[in-house]
């Protein structure tokens, strides 16, 4: 008789995630993923001045804003028809850059060491899964340090971030044509001076402390594989150009898709319901038909979270899919063992090196004194695209102006992807597939599926756009 | 309480905002004798956010972050900080609030979504049940001892319940009456903000509040007051596109109706504030944040409760409130000719 676990809330994440799994002799043999909120910010963006966008959206999650005001802005940019000067660019970069920094520290440390790191024994610390703390104790001891001198150092790269935005969470200066404040030499230096804590601290610390986890839970390079079908928009553009595809970027755009490496096509995103709570079923909608019509009697869903497929197939977002695509010799030398939890975490941190050490270089192409906003008005109607990079994964926005105000918005955000349920062919999203097959050796300490989801760094607030107000859910915790 | 710092000294040095000397050599040694003679635990509760009031309080730096989640607070429930997940997590929460009735804080953060009896976010399981955010803040907060609302969204309703406001989101004060409840705005509030509420109350008890329900210690003054900028707009220098120096009025500042103390205050440790980036104030610490278009000049200030005018109408109702001193200066630029009158909505243009 299959065991039924459902962990409830899943917690050290953004938002409010829930997950069910069922489990049959100690083997995950379905799983489920659920978001618990809606907040419908794409309501509330209709009617209103395009512009908005880009502060209103950035609150759709407090941990990547800048990820959100960068596509936003980005959409913007191409539905205006304008591009920001080179000092634009190189601005928002460094503001997106250093929150990569910021995020990714972050969710090592402080959202997901604890599944690997026995914390002190104050609260918030325990309680806690117990079971399953494998660290030697110096090494421990030092994860621990880390814990609390990591909390200064993605401080320190939020200041990064604040030094050109303004402040942050919720910076202020990415607007549509480039940024807000002309460069000088002192900022530049500030910004220097804090970027080389960041990278010290990165190298010689975050690393490190990887390959000790690493060392010591290496059944982890086996558990969690997913979907293995990796997706990057691209980010960090190194050139002028309006083709967002075509164009130089640091992270380049493009797919890995059932053992294949391809050129990326925005045209084949489409976001299927089938098994979500909405009433259209055709089979899939364009990122601009946005369906918003919800159907909570509908038979078979079981999610508000909608599936978007690349050509019908689900895809990986993140850090691993962005080196995997980019070909980054350290994560494409591990073979298919990256593609598991221990491979997410290693690309991570190998990233947030890669990007703390590129920001260093760009900070000094900055101009002094050089404009860093192209002028622009508002067209009577368009249309716009916008793609990056969050630190979790590819974002897309995608706006439709009608009577220079915003007609139809809509965010295709890294965990609806990788927290996708079911498409029309009943594929699983990424999350099921990293579950399904999995062992679980305590069904009261499930630790292995918390590992597995905060592996990928969720971002709930950013993928729930609803969720039904009647869900079933069978509503014991453990066993049933 | 065991301090020696006395009431009037600490709002003094929270309200100075020299956050640098104050806050971490006097306050983090007060609030930890506090704790350590049973100052109230604290639960800070999640719900229709983004989780940026949470981000913020991490950047805290006097205290910083590690003091006042090791030593300065007894934080006993922080779902995107504490270790356990699923029932073990929920559970601290009505146990920390059936052991200390009347007794703990309760930090809300985001707003309650009370559409479909509060489903569109739940927070966990009770005995089997789903546990709505709405039910948590209603059962729980009416056991606290106080209630801090923290960030716009959960003191005023914020960014979900702007129209059409789609799961009927509600602030705290809506839901919860029986119990005081201190609002804590901003799209984040600053760190110090939170940080020093908490103190005060752990120290001497309830702080003293504004109309909104935000303590003056942080929100008396407003925006335009202390503006780096504000130079520009008594010389009529305004910025007519992003990057160019000058007031930044026409290009959507609502600095002359936000109130707080971040022009002095400064963010994330004292680096930059919004519109010292050249970033127009979008005024998120008021009750009508985000009403208005972002990138356009103010449309209309409220002027007295109830009562809001256009820029433009303003000269004529002078004396109405205590934004006169605004007024006066709005209107004269206005008359002056210096910032034409309001455009109407067919001509609206872009702003190069």
């Amino acid at each position: 008789m299959a065991e039924k676990i459902i962990i409830d809330p899943i917690t050290r994440l953004e938002g409010h995630l829930a997950v069910e799994v069922e489990v049959e002799g100690g083997v995950v043999t379905d799983a489920k993923s659920m978001g618990m909120m809606f907040r419908g910010l794409e309501l509330i963006m209709k009617d209103r001045d395009p512009r908005d966008a880009v502060q209103i959206t950035q609150r759709i999650c407090g941990v990547c804003p800048v990820a959100h005001g960068t596509a936003a802005t980005l959409s913007l940019d191409n539905a205006f028809g304008i591009e920001p000067p080179p000092n634009g660019r190189i601005i928002r970069n460094l503001i997106l850059g250093a929150n990569y920094v910021q995020s990714h520290i972050l969710h090592f440390f402080h959202l997901a060491a604890l599944d690997f790191v026995k914390g002190p024994d104050v609260p918030p610390f325990i309680p806690r899964y117990e079971g399953d703390y494998r660290l030697p104790e110096a090494v421990n001891k030092a994860a621990v340090d880390a814990y609390l001198q990591a909390l200064k150092v993605r401080a320190k790269a939020h200041e990064m971030t604040a030094l050109w935005g303004g402040k942050m969470p919720h910076q202020q200066a990415i607007v549509p044509g480039g940024t807000t404040e002309v460069p000088d030499a002192q900022k530049i230096i500030d910004f220097k001076y804090r970027l080389k804590e960041c990278i010290d601290f990165i190298d010689n610390v975050y690393i490190p402390i990887v390959y000790a986890v690493a060392d010591a839970y290496p059944d982890y390079w086996e558990i969690g594989a997913g979907c293995m079908n990796m997706l990057s928009y691209g980010a960090l553009p190194l050139e002028e150009g309006m083709d967002h595809v075509k164009k130089e970027k640091f992270f380049p755009s493009g797919i890995y898709l059932q053992g294949q490496y391809k050129d990326f096509d925005p045209a084949m995103i489409a976001e299927e319901v089938k098994y979500s709570w909405y009433a259209d079923d055709t089979g899939g909608n364009k990122p601009t038909e946005a369906v918003v019509t919800p159907d909570v009697e509908k038979k078979e869903a079981y999610s508000f979270v909608k599936a978007p497929r690349y050509n019908g197939q689900p895809m990986e977002v993140g850090p691993l899919a962005r080196l995997w695509v980019m070909k980054q010799k350290d994560v494409v030398g591990l073979g298919n063992k990256a593609f598991s939890t221990l491979g997410r975490h290693f690309a991570r941190a190998v990233e947030c090196s890669m990007v703390a050490h590129a920001m260093d270089e760009w900070v000094g192409q900055l101009v002094p004194g050089q404009p860093v906003t192209t002028p622009h008005e508002i067209p009577a109607s368009a249309q716009g695209m916008g793609l990056t990079e969050a630190p979790r994964g590819a974002l897309g926005h995608w706006n439709k102006i009608e009577h220079q105000r915003t007609a139809v918005y809509n965010a295709i955000v890294p965990t609806t992807w990788n927290a996708s349920p079911r498409d029309g062919k009943g594929t699983p999203g990424p999350f099921e597939q990293s579950l399904i097959g999995t062992s679980i050796k305590d069904p009261a300490n499930p630790y292995e599926i918390v590992r597995i989801i905060r592996a990928y760094d969720p971002c709930l607030a950013c993928a729930i756009h609803l969720m039904t107000p009647d869900k079933k859910l069978i509503s014991k915790y453990a066993v049933c | 309480m065991p301090t020696k710092l006395s009431r009037r000294n600490f709002v003094k040095l929270c309200a100075g905002g020299a956050a640098a000397i104050s806050l971490s050599g006097y306050l983090a040694p007060f609030m930890k004798e506090a704790v350590a003679a049973g100052a109230p635990p604290v639960i800070w509760i999640q719900g229709g956010s983004c989780s940026g009031c949470s981000v913020s309080i991490l950047n805290s730096v006097h205290p910083d972050i590690e003091k006042v989640l090791l030593e300065v607070i007894s934080l006993r429930y922080h779902q995107t900080v504490m270790a356990a997940s699923g029932d073990l997590a929920t559970d601290v929460i009505f146990k920390t609030a059936e052991e200390n009735p009347g007794g703990f804080v309760l930090v809300v953060e985001g707003a309650i979504p009370v559409a479909a009896d509060g489903k569109y976010c739940l927070i966990g399981k009770r005995n089997g049940e789903d546990l709505t955010f709405l039910d948590a803040v209603k059962e729980v907060g009416s056991q606290a001892m106080a209630i801090l609302s923290v960030g716009t969204c959960s003191s005023f309703g914020g960014i979900p319940a702007t129209p059409p406001n789609p799961t009927d989101c509600k602030p705290v004060s809506d839901i919860v009456k029986n119990v005081p409840i201190i609002n804590i705005p901003g799209c984040p509030p600053h760190p110090d903000w939170i940080v020093g509420t908490i103190a005060h109350i752990l120290l001497y008890g309830m702080p003293e509040v504004d109309t909104f329900g935000r303590p003056t210690m942080f929100f008396d003054g407003i925006i335009h007051d202390n503006c780096q900028r504000r130079q520009y707009f008594d010389n009529a220098i305004f910025a007519k596109k992003f990057g160019d120096p000058g007031c930044l009025l026409e290009l959507g500042c609502k600095g002359p109706i936000a109130h707080c103390d971040t022009t002095y205050r400064l963010w994330n440790n004292g680096v930059n504030t919004c519109i010292k980036a050249g970033g127009p104030c979008i005024a998120c610490t008021e009750p009508e944040f985000p009403g208005w278009p972002i990138f356009e000049r103010i449309p209309e200030m409220p002027i007295a409760p109830g009562i809001t005018a256009t820029v433009d109408q303003i000269g004529g109702v002078l004396g109405a409130a205590a934004v006169v001193g605004i007024a006066g200066h709005l209107a004269g630029n206005v008359l002056t000719g210096r910032i034409g009158p309001k455009k109407n909505h067919d001509e609206k243009e872009g702003d190069d």
